[in-house]
């Protein structure tokens, strides 16, 4: 197992977590539900997480992995702030489309 | 040694001023007398005995108080320089101050500001007296802009006459045309002599060697601020308008010792005049002028403080002219007797207005000989003091001047003596027109005419003991070998002058102007007196010159259209064009710039959220692109 991972070049993980990160910001940009667009910044957070993992590995450095941890602790929190906000907001206008949330404006 | 106690003598009226002018209301009038002439005569005392150690030893003294300002080489001391000449002005300044006080708690006695005006009479001795302790020049500058401030305060005392407040903007603006020159001096002064102390800047000046331009330059700087101070022309317009105070403070202030500050100075600093003879020809020559132009517009006028204030510009004039031909210690001499007989001629003049009521045109005087009898003899010892006849102080201290002038140029004694001899007219035709002939006011004025109460009374009677025989501390060689004590008093300060006339030429100058005196006054007895010749009437015609002069040659008017006029002319221009159009458009323009440009981006923020999202995106990848491409 472990001789498979090492097998994996470095350029694939780049290239995976690119991928990722760019679906994740073409999602938060062109899709109008906030839980789809929540999910996707979760993308983006994974694909750097991936990046730091693999960096990590390929420098024999472990302080990328404790940034994972830290990621992984914050980005909890954040996913049940948001998500209670998200709630709130379905039962104020039935709805979970960003644009309905257009009233705080000039 | 009471020397070090020197400190003691502005302590005392400083300490006055607070306490009359912080409690106020709640000191009872004769209180705050005693407070502010209390005050005056504890310095008065202190003075004596500096003086008297002073008069014995001839020390010069240095009596370092605190360091003040220290700022890399520039060092001012706050400490006080005591020799003969600050001991001599120590005196005139709490001695004349004192009887003035005394004078003002009768004079001022039923006026609402009787309070105010004592903390200011104590806050302006204050001021007067650090101006002339001061051991270097920034101390006399303070003092200097001190005793400005109060004489405006003094001058606008009764503020709620318009022109009286105008009079008070008008001295206070003159004396800051002459203090710029000043201040520019002292700056002169530390920058050739890195240093500002009497002592050393008169330590290194000798080695400039003489008619030095920097010397000149200063010297005449100084002398710019002494011709604001000590009105002298240009600058003299702010003296006779200065009139609209009190007439204590006309006494105190206006004659007998802030207009004489500027002579202070420039004895104090004999040292660098000595060294350029072009600036001693200057003072000299602008001290005569003013003398004679200052005596014949006195002739004209009918107001008697007017008068007087038009006498003290001519007798300033004559200090100036003593300064300018090197006889320092006459023209100090001057002051000191010229303190005592103005001092004494304005406050007869202001026991005079108040048995008037209030009325001060001599035209509607006369005749006040019987109902004022310590005032008429008293002011006519004064008018006989000023006019310069023996043995009277004038006589001394002016004959001083006059001799001196007369070693210099024949032709400035001629001038000199042209002067006093209208001095001595105009004085006479103030007296002969207020005291002799027929009472000439209203019925109701005659009514209420009465002899001052003593407060009044005993100061002026001192100062015509003073005035009697102050001249004696100074009697010329010619008539006494080794009797002028003045001088070799202030010789540590001034040094030694001398006429270098023979005895005999001396006698017959004195015996000339005189005889010459004793014509005029019999001129003047004839013409108001025998004849009962009035002043013209206002709006009755005059000879055009007559006229001219009556109008004290319309200076005021002259000075209106070529400096008031233009100036509020280019002060309007600016304020409509450049102050509107340019200043205003640039802060007001901002500020449109600001909102507009704000109003612009507010619609950037337009409430959805995918917008932003896309910004910041957007933002972010162009931040990468800067930071690595």
């Amino acid at each position: 197992m472990n001789n498979v991972i090492n097998g994996v070049p470095l350029n694939y993980y780049i290239l995976l977590s690119a991928i990722l990160f760019t679906i994740g910001v073409l999602g938060v940009l062109f899709r109008r539900n906030a839980i789809i667009i929540f999910m996707c910044i979760e993308l983006m957070l994974n694909a750097v997480n991936l990046l730091l993992v693999a960096f990590s590995r390929y420098l024999s450095d472990s302080s990328g992995q404790v940034f994972v941890f830290f990621i992984m602790a914050v980005a909890a929190a954040e996913v049940a702030v948001g998500l209670a906000i998200l709630t709130m907001i379905y039962r104020n206008t039935k709805s979970s489309d960003i644009d309905v949330l257009n009233k705080l404006k000039w | 040694m009471v020397v070090n106690y020197v400190w003691l003598i502005p302590l005392f009226p400083l300490l006055g001023f607070l306490i009359t002018g912080l409690l106020n209301r709640k000191l009872s009038k004769g209180l705050t007398g005693i407070v502010a002439c209390g005050s005056i005569a504890a310095s008065f005392v202190v003075s004596l005995l500096i003086f008297l150690h002073e008069n014995s030893t001839h020390a010069i003294v240095n009596v370092p108080l605190f360091d003040w300002i220290t700022s890399g080489t520039f060092k001012a001391g706050f400490s006080f320089l005591v020799d003969p000449l600050s001991a001599l002005f120590l005196m005139i300044i709490t001695g004349v101050g004192f009887l003035i006080h005394v004078y003002s708690t009768g004079y001022m006695h039923d006026d609402d500001g009787f309070r105010r005006f004592f903390s200011y009479l104590n806050l302006f001795i204050f001021f007067m007296l650090l101006l002339v302790l001061g051991n270097n020049y920034l101390i006399m500058f303070v003092g200097w802009e001190g005793v400005g401030l109060c004489s405006y305060l003094l001058i606008g005392f009764w503020f709620k006459n318009t022109s009286y407040n105008n009079a008070a903007k008008k001295a206070f603006i003159m004396n800051r045309i002459g203090d710029l020159g000043f201040l520019l001096g002292i700056l002169l002064i530390f920058t050739t002599f890195g240093s500002i102390t009497y002592k050393d800047v008169f330590a290194q000046a000798s080695g400039f060697g003489a008619n030095n331009p920097t010397i000149i330059a200063i010297t005449l700087l100084l002398f710019i601020g002494a011709i604001g101070k000590s009105a002298q022309i240009p600058l003299y317009t702010w003296l006779p308008d200065a009139m609209a105070g009190p007439t204590p403070v006309s006494a105190l202030i206006h004659a007998a010792t802030m207009v004489t500050a500027g002579i202070y100075m420039i004895a104090r600093s004999n040292v660098l005049y000595s060294l350029a003879p072009v600036s001693m020809e200057v003072v000299a020559g602008i001290g005569l002028f003013t003398a004679i132009f200052g005596a014949t517009i006195g002739i004209f006028q009918n107001d008697i403080k007017k008068v007087l204030a038009y006498s003290t510009v001519s007798q300033l004039g004559y200090m100036f002219l003593g300064l300018g031909v090197g006889a320092y210690s006459g023209a100090v001499f001057h002051v000191a007797t010229h303190a005592f007989f103005k001092a004494l001629l304005f406050l007869g003049s202001g026991s005079v207005i108040h048995a008037m009521s209030g009325e001060q045109d001599i035209r509607k005087m006369g005749g006040l000989k019987k109902h004022l009898p310590i005032t008429h003899i008293t002011f006519l010892i004064g008018t006989i003091a000023i006019s310069g006849i023996p043995p009277f102080a004038g006589f001394f201290s002016k004959d001083e001047i006059l001799a001196h002038a007369f070693a210099h140029n024949n032709f400035f004694w001629i001038l000199g003596l042209v002067g006093s001899l209208m001095t001595c007219f105009y004085m006479f035709r103030l007296y002969f027109l207020t005291f002799h002939g027929k009472f000439r006011g209203t019925h109701e004025q005659e009514h209420h005419l009465h002899e001052s109460p003593s407060s009044m009374t005993i100061p002026l009677m001192v100062l015509a003991v003073l005035a009697m025989v102050g001249g004696f501390m100074g009697v010329p060689d010619a008539l006494m070998r080794n009797s002028h004590w003045l001088s070799g008093f202030l010789s540590p300060v001034l040094g030694l002058s001398f006429t270098g006339l023979s005895e005999s030429k001396e006698l017959s100058l004195m015996i000339i102007s005189v005889a010459l005196l004793v014509v005029v006054i019999g001129l003047a007895h004839v013409v108001y007196v025998k004849r009962g010749q009035l002043p013209a009437e206002e709006g009755a015609e005059i000879s055009p010159l007559q006229k001219v002069v009556y109008n004290k040659y319309y200076v005021d008017e002259i000075y209106e259209m070529l400096i008031t006029k233009p100036l509020n002319m280019i002060s309007s221009i600016f304020d409509r064009i450049i102050e509107s159009k340019f200043i205003d458009g640039i802060v007001n323009g901002v500020g449109t710039m600001v909102n507009k440009a704000s109003g612009g981006l507010r619609l950037m923020q337009t409430g959805h959220i995918g917008f932003y999202l896309f910004a910041m995106v957007l933002s972010i990848v162009l931040m990468l692109f800067v930071k690595f491409f």
